[in-house]
């Protein structure tokens, strides 16, 4: 378990919103940009990282209560969408980092995938 | 209680919308949150396919203490062959809805994974009504 301060910290992310959150305790990640696949397998409290910028992400993250949201690529979204996830309360993050170091650097912290045999390795 | 939301035709940024509005309902409520994210999950894939397959509908979601059953109606194109529907990784969807993150064709089994009862009506040239059902125990 680590918090969404030391994720940020890892992908020397900035917080784009949701800086109160930060303490936010998570164990797993999703890195997809098909929200169709995190609807499918993302867990509770995941972190969910993402090329995809549009307002479905925000909803997907909602629904399947994400933890945090890491818009990988130094790719940022328009206000409205970041509006829509600080409504939700849930955190955004912006790193540099490409998906694959992105998400390399967050298993590296103990982050594990969220599908079952992901799981049965923790 | 009866709950009634329209899904517009092709209004993707407004897809969801529907979900999120029953999810914070259902919330208010005080069920179960495992509860909640799975009927907001089920949901939000019909909302989506009702949307970018069916032309747009409506979502109708009758709460009661123990189940909360969610229809969600189109009066599109109707699936030929609901077998292949329902395999995962089987889609018609457009490469605009994938380039938008979604036509994996993971929503349906999906549907059926996160509900406690599932049912498909489809007619060719009618439409198509998904019902699913959700205990709250
Ligand atoms: N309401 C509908 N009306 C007509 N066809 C539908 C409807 N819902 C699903 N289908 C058909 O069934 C296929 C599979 O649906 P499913 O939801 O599993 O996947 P998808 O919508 O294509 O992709 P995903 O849900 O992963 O984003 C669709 O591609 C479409 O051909
Ligand atoms: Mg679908």
């Amino acid at each position: 378990m680590i918090t969404l301060k030391q994720a940020a910290e890892a992908l020397n992310a900035q917080v784009a919103c949701g800086e109160k959150l930060m303490g936010r305790e998570v164990r797993m990640a999703c890195g997809s940009d098909m929200m169709s696949d995190v609807l499918a397998y993302a867990k509770n409290k995941a972190v969910l990282l993402t090329g995809l910028l549009n307002i479905q992400v925000v909803r997907t993250a909602d629904v399947s209560d994400i933890a945090a949201i890491v818009f990988v690529r130094d790719k940022h979204p328009e206000t409205e969408v970041l509006l829509a996830a600080q409504n939700k309360d849930i955190p955004v993050l912006y790193t540099k980092c490409t998906m694959f170091e992105a998400c390399g650097r967050l298993y590296a912290l103990g982050l594990r995938g969220c599908t079952a045999k992901d799981a049965e390795n923790r | 209680m009866e709950k009634r939301y329209t899904v517009e035709v092709d209004d993707f940024e407004r897809a969801g919308a529907a979900s999120i509005s029953l999810k914070e309902l259902l919330q208010k409520l005080g069920l179960a949150p495992e509860t909640v994210r799975r009927i907001a999950i089920g949901t939000y894939e019909g909302e989506i396919n009702c949307l970018i397959h069916g032309g747009g509908g409506v979502v109708i979601a009758d709460i009661t203490p123990h189940v909360i059953t969610v229809r969600i109606e189109d009066h599109g194109p109707g699936i030929p062959d609901v077998e292949k529907a329902m395999q995962e990784g089987w889609s018609t969807a457009s490469e605009e809805i994938r380039a938008k993150g979604f036509g994996a064709g993971m929503g349906l089994p999906n549907m059926k994974k996160v509900s406690d009862t599932f049912r498909i009506e489809t007619e060719v040239g009618k439409g198509t009504t998904v019902i699913m059902g959700f205990s709250c125990v």
